[in-house]
């Protein structure tokens, strides 16, 4: 790895592989746990997908390393301030309006995001983008389902969404912040610029929370740090239980 | 967990040789045609009714002619997190291994997978078993064991798009959740025979 640019596609595919694993980690803790026999599959199989992708993600960024490290060395072997994922997807489980709300807004980031990356000049990692946006495609489409039917459903079941999104919106604002390596990267081609993303998803959340009864929280205080390894206090928490085994039995394999 | 599976065979296709369903514009030698049908025997671990080539994760098949002179055998994952990709794996090297022949397997994304690769008479037996085939339209009545597909019918909106029941052919049918017993499936119920079912979803 020399170049600046190729340093900066490396920390971008990990902040994308890290975004996507420690969801997934949160998402599969309610497996046998769901609501409903539905939403535990479904919940269950939107996890299993994110896993995927940051394999994919983990795969490139170290090969774009190039020092030997494998996608289990970052996924085991790295403790908090190295983690570069977004503050929302460390966010607790909470109840499950908190889970759906959780998924929702990062569901429609995602899309647009892969659907960006598509285009990239760099040809893997349009790749994979491309084979992301199927995917995430269901994705969105269950969570924004599940946003209307929990919004306009039952007095209680506003009250619980809207506290949902409430507590999750400061949250949003990392998505479309941009620092020196998304600068980087978008004069460079490779990745789109946060500005229009911005603009898209505020339109798409708009448009789903109007259908769900529920108002848009005002916009204030936006919490960042994530993709500079700065985290909430739940990260660390996490990483205990995902990393047990390795942090146990240093180099055991299944 | 998948690794401790024994190699997964078409049991449907034991005791014939049906001619493989490759990919538009392959045209093997004699030998490749071998490695084809060998492959043809290896069953999708989730959907035992469905060969790998049914399915159409397999992109091609090429003779490496250096050093030992194995097969590379190039596949393409379904879904990206598709936990049944190792048993695949290793249920090809063990199909090859059957005839005396050597692989290697390479994984691609791009072009990535999409389901109007699966092949006619796979689509058939998903209907067979009781999955909804990808595409199945308003307009093709998707009966059981009668499959008829038209994709272009789909190119609107999942939503309004009708699943018929694989079972009794009924249009009135409910989508219940997008995310069935796999990844690639979604679960309907028919609101005529009030049976639930899987969908195995377009992609």
């Amino acid at each position: 790895m020399t170049s600046a640019l190729e340093r900066a596609k490396f920390e971008y595919a990990l902040r994308l592989a890290d975004s996507n694993l420690i969801l997934a980690q949160r998402l599969t803790a309610w497996c046998g746990h769901g609501p409903a026999l539905e939403e535990d599959m479904a919940t269950a199989n939107v996890g299993l997908d994110l896993l995927g992708q940051a394999r994919l993600w983990y795969g490139y960024a170290v090969e774009l390393e190039g020092r030997g490290r494998t996608e289990d060395d970052l996924a085991y072997l790295r403790d908090a301030p190295a983690w570069r994922n977004l503050l929302i997807v460390e966010q607790p489980n909470g109840n499950y309006g908190d889970t759906i709300a959780r998924q929702f807004l990062y569901d429609t980031w995602h899309q647009l995001l892969v659907a960006g990356l598509a285009r990239s000049r760099d040809v893997r990692m349009a790749e994979i983008a491309v084979k992301s946006e199927k995917e995430v495609a269901y994705h969105v489409r269950r969570s924004a389902d599940m946003m209307i039917r929990l919004g306009d459903g039952t007095d209680q079941s506003r009250t619980i969404m809207q506290a949902a999104l409430a507590r999750l919106w400061p949250f949003t604002g990392e998505m479309f912040a941009e620092d020196e390596v998304d600068l980087l990267l978008i004069e460079s081609g490779v990745i789109p610029a946060a500005g229009t993303l911005a603009d898209s998803w505020r339109h798409d959340v708009e448009q789903v929370l109007e259908r769900a009864t529920l108002a848009v929280p005002r916009s204030g205080w936006m919490q960042s740090g994530g993709k500079s390894g700065r985290h909430t206090e739940h990260l660390g928490h996490l990483l205990t239980e995902m990393q047990f085994l390795q942090r146990a039995y240093p180099g055991a394999q299944w | 967990m998948v690794s401790g599976l024994a190699p997964a065979r078409l049991e449907a296709h034991s005791g014939e040789r049906p001619e493989p369903v490759l990919p538009p514009g392959i045209e093997p030698d004699a030998d490749a045609l071998e490695i084809w049908r060998a492959l043809a025997t290896v069953a999708d671990p989730e959907l035992p009714m469905l060969s790998i080539l049914d399915l159409g994760i397999v992109r091609s098949v090429e003779r490496q002619l250096d050093g030992d002179n194995a097969w590379q055998v190039t596949i393409t994952p379904t879904y990206s997190g598709c936990p049944a990709i190792d048993a695949i794996t290793e249920a090809i090297h063990a199909a090859l291994a059957s005839i005396g022949a050597r692989c290697r397997t390479r994984s691609i994304l791009s072009p990535a997978w999409t389901t109007d690769w699966m092949s006619p008479g796979g689509r058939a037996r998903l209907v067979q078993a009781g999955i909804a085939a990808p595409g199945s339209s308003p307009v093709g009545l998707v009966a059981a064991g009668s499959a008829r597909v038209n994709a272009s019918a789909l190119a609107g909106d999942a939503r309004r798009r009708v699943v018929a029941c694989p079972r009794c052919g009924s249009l009135r049918t409910t989508l219940l959740s997008q995310f069935g017993s796999t990844a690639c499936k979604a679960l309907h119920r028919c609101d005529d025979c009030l049976e639930p079912f899987d969908e195995f979803k377009q992609h």
